[in-house]
């Protein structure tokens, strides 16, 4: 039945999930875990998307800005730290860090304010204009990334070290591994709470009929706001991740091609399900792996497939494992 | 002054440049409904034909008329096979697909033509110099494109306000079940609609080629560009994506130009560059900010939008 | 004689050369329901869409329990107690018909910046809700969802929300629309049941239904005002039967 499904469908992919550094043990293949540990942050950056994508009907296309945020605080704090320089000239105390209990809460931070600054212009608007205004004003942010010679500028800027944590060693492929995991799983529980919670039911609510929700007393624009924002945040500790996982931050982080990736991972899996994402993320990496392996311009069957899915298959792969209605 | 005159002349031909490629766009929205991020792959599309075209035959007419061609093509294909399905669909679908449509084109050109940047040269007859002031030269092709521009301009000004398609056309951006309900033919409008606006992309690539390297992604860049002119226009006027196109062009541009000068009379030269070529490449977002928080349904927008 | 609840003065609003509301004047007393009635094109729905304030007057003042509201947003108008149902129904097909009240009085209910506690699970909701939902007579179809409701039940969960929430007043835009005539019936109980607990501005092309419930009457002909006043007296006037000359009465 297909509610039993959608209830233990979850959980087991979580439990497969969690079993990767075992199978990639058993297979020794510790690339499997690198693999793996950026299928769960970009899931992650992917599930804040479909938040705000599935359940409140905006169609952000420039979700990226968001990881790049996150990313380049704890890029920039990282670099102020390893140079001893202030981040702000003249301001001995303002130093920068490397510790992740400063570093990544202020990724969130940014990330969320970034998402309140574009949100706020955006939101007023009309639909269309939104898709456009979010893919622009990402754009803008990936000009400022490159512009920004003393961080990098289009090279991008390296981190010396992962940040550091209490309790564990990031430097630990496995253990930065289950980090990640905890990290998705937790933003998947706390936002399927969220989207039962009356401020989910009034996102659902106005992503269904806008014009009711008005009419019944919901000033709709300031609860879009505060989820654009609620989204922009996971995708800061996205971001946070990413620069840790990679140790370097780029300007391409930003990039619309990013965005897009997202969205990608979206539909694939199952927009609205909140898990579908990260089937959505699993998969198109997976695909960017193996395909890639063969050919070079393997990009070529993306496109077709992601217009097939949309076209045909729109409830996703989340939609065709659990089978019935949503 | 000369300086100064020059680069007005280029954020023109900037301008419509962008005009040409926001005006099919536009229509498409207000008509259709219907968001296109492809539009920057039939403009890549005339760009890469116009190119191949120019150094098989050697003629630059031809070039651009096959440029023009197969981004029509192109278009037709697309209209047919993919948007009819979106037309219905919500603007997510429409992302999506088009997005991958992108994709699909820019692998795609990477196949056929190489991963390379194709450069083209202005053709001879049109690099000359043309003396619009005595001592000052300007390209003579670029001053054509401004001309083809300002013509096209014309004549979709003449088609919207003077003709029936064009009455069609107003009454489809203002309300689009309404004109289908009087029993316009809308498939026949939405492909017609739709391949001009192909068209004048496939014409916007083909002009561009000798002026910036042709290559895989060149139609995102200006995709973007051509969205935040119609968010700055308003969604569905053509006035709006001329005057939006002009904007963004002449801002652009002059931005570019001074901006870095501006700033170092209140900075020292490096601070002054470096932020200010950093400043110059957000100036159009900077511009579609302040004209959001003022008008967020754009300058123009056309009625009922 | 108490100020009326809701005090409509001059009120004007053209869409472009139509002048859709011309200098319209209307009192609306508490506990009273009022009719606007009118041929087609006289200007009711503008009328409607400026007092929930979807519409901008051009010129003219709205007000409502002594506030002026002319230019309040649509939202905080219902925050204040002005609720209205839609001449198209406009419900949450992909909610259930409980979920779709339970909407309505959530509004009312405090804010909703409440993310962890489980929204349908709030009784308070669901029982005002559910008994709204018996009132109207949609209770045994409390768990169905909205999309798969026979178009009668969805003007009756039209009613239904804009009712929840105990509003002060109701603006009703043809609630009948398309109703057979035993849901009109039905119908027409319940807001003669209403009366005298919430005012009503009810705009109806129903007849029978307008002269048998209304206390007063308001004629409306291309955007004017032409007569306000009790059914007999509407009844029997000659402007009005000219006006309506073709018009199934």
């Amino acid at each position: 039945m297909d509610t039993e499904r959608r209830r233990w469908l979850p959980l087991a992919g979580l439990a497969l999930l969690a079993m990767i550094p075992v199978i990639a043990g058993l297979a020794d293949d510790p690339y499997l875990v690198t693999i793996f540990t950026r299928v769960v942050i970009l899931a992650l950056a992917a599930v804040g998307l479909d938040f705000i994508i599935g359940y409140g009907a905006m169609v952000s296309f420039g979700h990226a800005a968001f990881i790049g945020a996150g990313a380049y605080t704890v890029g920039i704090l990282a670099h102020h730290a390893t140079n001893g320089t202030p981040l702000i000239p003249g301001v001995s105390w303002l130093s920068g860090t490397t510790a992740g209990l400063v570093a990544w809460p202020m990724a969130v931070l940014m990330a969320a304010l970034l998402a309140l600054f574009i949100g706020a212009l955006s939101l007023r608007t009309r639909a269309l204009y939104f898709i456009m205004i979010t893919l622009a004003f990402a754009q803008m942010f990936y000009y400022l990334f490159v512009s920004l010679e003393g961080y990098g500028g289009s090279d991008g800027l390296i981190l010396w070290d992962r940040n550091t944590l209490p309790l564990i060693d990031t430097g630990s492929a496995i253990q930065f591994y289950y980090l990640c995991l905890t990290c998705l799983a937790g933003t998947v529980f706390a936002l399927r709470r969220v989207v039962g919670a009356r401020f989910g039911r009034v996102l659902r609510g106005a992503a269904e009929n806008e014009r009711r929700m008005q009419a019944l007393g919901f000033p709709v624009y300031r609860y879009r706001l505060a989820a654009f924002t609620i989204a922009g945040g996971t995708g800061g500790l996205a971001g946070a991740l990413l620069a840790n996982l990679q140790t370097f931050v780029s300007p391409g982080l930003l990039h619309w091609e990013q965005s897009g990736e997202l969205m990608i991972m979206v539909i694939l899996g199952g927009i609205g399900t909140l898990y579908g994402p990260v089937l959505g993320a699993t998969a198109l990496i997976m695909l960017e792996e193996t395909l890639a392996a063969w050919t070079d311009h393997w990009m070529i069957v993306l496109g077709p497939i992601l217009i097939f899915v949309v076209l045909f298959a729109r409830r996703g792969l989340f939609g065709w494992l659990t089978g019935g209605r949503r | 002054m000369l300086l100064f005159l020059e680069q007005l002349l280029n954020g023109l031909q900037l301008g419509v440049m962008l005009f040409l490629l926001a005006a099919g766009l536009t229509l498409i929205f207000g008509i259709m409904g219907l968001i296109n991020l492809a539009h920057g792959s039939l403009y890549m599309v005339g760009a890469f034909s116009c190119a191949s075209v120019l150094a098989s035959t050697g003629s630059f007419l031809l070039a651009v008329a096959a440029g023009v061609a197969a981004a029509g093509l192109a278009g037709l294909v697309i209209e047919s096979a993919i948007m009819r399905p979106l037309y219905a669909r919500g603007h997510l679908d429409q992302v999506l697909a088009t997005f991958g449509l992108i994709l699909f084109f820019n692998e795609l050109v990477r196949i056929v033509w190489g991963p390379r940047p194709l450069f083209i040269d202005v053709p001879d007859w049109l690099a000359a110099s043309v003396e619009i002031f005595p001592g000052a030269g300007y390209p003579l092709y670029r001053l054509v494109i401004i001309g083809i521009g300002l013509a096209i301009a014309l004549g979709m000004w003449w088609l919207v306000q003077r003709t029936r398609l064009g009455m069609l056309l107003r009454a489809g951006a203002a309300d689009r079940e309404m004109v289908a309900a009087l029993g316009v033919d809308t498939r026949l409008l939405y492909a017609g609609v739709f391949m001009l606006g192909a068209m004048l992309a496939g014409l916007a690539g083909a002009l561009a080629g000798p002026l910036f390297a042709v290559e895989v992604g060149m139609g995102e860049h200006i995709l973007i560009q051509t969205f935040v002119v119609i968010v700055i226009g308003g969604i569905g006027s053509i006035r709006g994506a001329l005057l939006g196109a002009l904007l963004v062009g002449m801002v652009d541009t002059l931005g570019r130009a001074y901006l870095p000068t501006v700033l170092r009379l209140i900075a020292e030269p490096a601070t002054a560059d470096g932020v200010g070529s950093a400043l110059a490449s957000m100036l159009i977002y900077l511009l579609m900010v302040v004209v959001l928080v003022w008008r967020p349904r754009g300058l123009l927008p056309a009625h009922g939008h | 004689m108490t100020d009326p609840l809701l005090c409509v003065r001059g009120l004007t609003h053209s869409f472009g050369a139509v002048r859709a509301s011309d200098d319209v004047d209307l009192d609306v007393h508490e506990g009273s329901l009022h009719a606007v009635i009118g041929p087609n094109g006289a200007g009711k729905s503008t009328l409607i869409g400026q007092l929930a304030g979807e519409i901008r007057p051009d010129a003219g003042s709205i007000h409502f329990a002594g506030r002026d509201i002319t230019r309040m947003p649509v939202h905080r108008r219902a925050r204040n107690g002005l609720a209205r149902s839609f001449q198209i129904t406009s419900i949450f097909p992909g909610f259930s018909v409980r979920e779709n009240v339970a909407l309505a009085v959530q509004a009312h209910a405090g804010h909703s910046f409440r993310f962890w506690r489980r929204a349908d699970a709030e009784v308070s909701l669901n029982d005002t809700a559910e008994a709204t939902l018996d009132e109207i007579g949609l209770g045994a179809r409390a768990d169905t969802l909205a999309g798969e409701l026979a178009h009668g039940e969805r003007r009756q969960l039209e009613l239904a929300m804009a009712l929840a929430p105990s509003p002060r007043m109701l603006l009703l835009d043809e609630p009948m629309a398309g109703m057979s005539s035993d849901e009109a019936a039905r119908l027409s109980d319940l807001l003669a049941g209403l009366k005298g607990r919430v005012t009503i501005l009810l705009v109806e092309h129903d007849m029978d239904v307008v002269f048998a419930l209304s206390d007063l009457i308001t004629v409306l002909i291309f955007g004017r005002r032409v007569i306000t006043g009790e059914p007999a007296e509407i009844r029997a006037s000659d402007d009005v039967r000219a006006a309506y000359l073709g018009e199934a009465g």
